[in-house]
């Protein structure tokens, strides 16, 4: 088994999930609370990675990072190197795919949260930050758990926009799945097994994770 | 707006003494329908009654209060500070406006345990202070043995008292409470409320109970004002308010059961009664006097438990109308008896157990129904 591959993806999914986490708590909490009447359109910006083809997504991202965009010019003119075939370039071209799986959970987990309950709390004196750190987040756990762990999941098992953006570079960015194409290619099918068992296992565990905490989060508060 | 003049309101205590004062108005536009909402009132400090059918704008009355609703004009003030002022450009964010509220959903923090959630509002203070504060709290309002609890786990009465003991820790200078007490049996609201009555002895601040229900005007208010489709209706002590209704809506909150339409047809100026007659019936009234033209139409109001029923014509009374009539049906609601008795036009009596027993009351059966004069509560017509 390729551990390299198997290190590499899991340091990308990490990196990845922790990004969406954080970047993800102000989008959610926009879509869930703005009543901006073109919402709709960001809805439908953030969805589109879960209906799109991976390749279409990793073809504008790898346009977006080329040396060609303004946004490629800009790193290379800052770090000498181009963003594309990088394990930079994997990283945001994985927070933008996996961007819905955390953003719409949460979101809708924020819009769950009775409003009354925000209400009280600006009463009580709460300035909107504490409301939220005291009151919506804690509330919105679940949602938060399956964020985490769908971004996660998706990130570990991506391929497509992988391959566009970040080619096959070991120890770069040859992650599992692309590991295992190659084996396959290679007709090396013990050794791709063994490496797409592994894969499976991880998301399975992943999700048993997510709706294990999950049910155990409606155990811990019988506040609903 | 006919208003009742309020006569006999408790003059406060000692001390500095906070009213508040609303002048507000707001149009909310939706579903079709404009709703207006134009106020204009006072509030001593102590219990006033908000009272008035769901949908009079009530709780958008007391967000408006509160702030978590932004009127179009008009000015709000307790004591000296102003919390919203129009005119002077002055709009205190609902976080500065040390307004207690508690929601009639209650609102209590389902994640937080009973003392959690009465010290959220004391977050400026020090720790040792809050604790302080929060230890008197469930002290006061007897829910100390609670304290680790969460609202999940603790009773529907022992949640309002959390509620309560939340809204008041942080010391408001107004308290706001949305039928807080709608859900409760009535031992339970009566010593909650003696609770409250306990805490503002010592603080005086106006509080204003907002309430669709008949009893609780007459268990809790010292004053009264009545909202009607976003309009205050009329004003005072629970006794003016709702024994002297000038309008049917009023009439009908204040629980007559029996309202119809009546033409006058005489009036005794010497004996300060008058004649009406029941629209579209033989049935005539003597009824007090009020200043309207023979032949004008008016409502008359009866309550069903100012009505006698009598099973033999009876001699003798001081009572002006007996009227003969047949009960239509009987029917036991908890301990009172409701008959409904056609005379021409069907009214509404309620009996006791006892009586309905000791006459032997039956569907069908004749019976004389025994109206006092001054039972026969005159309103304007209707159109």
């Amino acid at each position: 088994m390729d551990w390299q591959a198997f290190w590499l993806t899991i340091r990308l999914a990490v990196l990845v999930t922790a990004i969406l986490l954080v970047s993800g708590l102000p989008i959610a909490y926009w879509l869930a609370y703005s009543r901006w009447r073109w919402k709709f359109v960001a809805e439908a910006v953030v969805a589109l990675p879960i209906v799109l083809p991976p390749t279409v997504l990793g073809f504008y991202v790898l346009l977006a990072l080329g040396s060609r965009s303004p946004l490629g010019r800009w790193w290379q003119s800052l770090t000498g190197h181009t963003l594309a075939f990088t394990f930079t370039g994997l990283v945001i071209g994985s927070i933008i795919y996996s961007l819905p799986f955390a953003a719409q959970p949460i979101a809708a987990s924020f819009a769950l949260v009775d409003p009354k309950l925000i209400s009280a709390s600006a009463v009580l004196g709460a300035s909107r930050l504490r409301t939220f750190f005291r009151v919506v987040l804690p509330l919105s756990l679940p949602g938060l758990v399956t964020g985490v762990a769908l971004s996660f999941a998706h990130t570990m098992g991506e391929f497509g926009v992988v391959l566009m953006v970040g080619g096959n570079i070991p120890g770069v960015t040859r992650t599992v799945s692309i590991d295992i194409y190659d084996k396959v290619e290679a007709l090396n099918y013990g050794s791709a097994n063994q490496t797409a068992l592994a894969l499976l296992a991880i998301c399975f565990v992943a999700l048993c994770l997510v709706y294990g905490v999950n049910r155990r989060v409606w155990a811990w508060g019988p506040w609903k | 707006m006919k208003t009742v003049q309020e006569r006999s309101v408790p003059a406060p205590v000692s001390g500095p003494t906070q009213s508040l004062a609303v002048r507000i108005s707001k149009r909310l536009s939706g579903s079709g329908r404009d709703f207006i909402l134009d106020v204009a009132f006072e509030a001593g400090p102590g219990i006033t009654i908000l009272f008035g059918p769901s949908g009079a704008g009530k709780t958008t009355l007391l967000d408006g209060i509160a702030g978590l609703l932004t009127p179009d004009a008009g000015r709000i003030a307790v004591g000296d500070q102003v919390l919203l002022d129009y005119e002077r450009g002055i709009n205190l964010a609902i976080q500065q406006r040390r307004v207690g509220y508690v929601f009639q959903e209650l609102a209590l923090f389902p994640h937080l345990s009973a003392e959690r959630n009465i010290a959220y509002g004391l977050a400026r203070l020090g720790a040792a202070e809050r604790q302080r504060r929060t230890d008197a709290m469930l002290q006061s309002f007897r829910i100390a043995h609670l304290h680790k609890r969460r609202p999940g786990e603790i009773s529907g009465g022992e949640r309002q008292r959390v509620a309560l003991a939340r809204a008041l820790v942080t010391d408001p200078c107004l308290l706001l409470l949305d039928e807080p007490l709608a859900a409760l049996d009535a031992p339970t609201k009566s010593k909650i409320i003696d609770d409250l009555r306990a805490w503002n002895q010592a603080h005086r601040i106006p509080i204003l109970y907002v309430t669709h229900s008949r009893d609780e005007v007459f268990a809790l208010g010292e004053r009264v004002v009545v909202l009607e489709d976003g309009k205050i209706t009329a004003q005072g002590t629970p006794h003016e308010v709702m024994r002297a209704p000038r309008q049917e809506t009023v009439a009908q909150l204040a629980g007559f059961e029996n309202i119809f339409d009546v033409h006058v047809t005489a009036a005794h100026e010497d004996r300060g009664t008058m004649t009406c007659r029941i629209a579209e019936s033989d049935v005539e009234l003597e009824t007090p006097l009020v200043r309207a033209e023979t032949g004008s139409a008016l409502r008359v109001g009866i309550r069903a438990g100012d009505i006698l029923l009598a099973i033999e014509h009876p001699q003798g009374l001081s009572a002006r109308n007996v009227i003969c009539g047949q009960i239509v049906w009987l029917e036991q609601r908890d301990v009172i008896v409701v008959a409904r008795v056609n005379c021409g036009v069907e009214m509404e009596i309620h009996l006791t157990l006892a009586a309905r027993d000791s006459l032997e009351l039956r569907s069908g059966q004749e019976v004389w129904l025994v109206v006092k004069t001054h039972s026969c509560h005159l309103m304007a017509g209707n159109g």
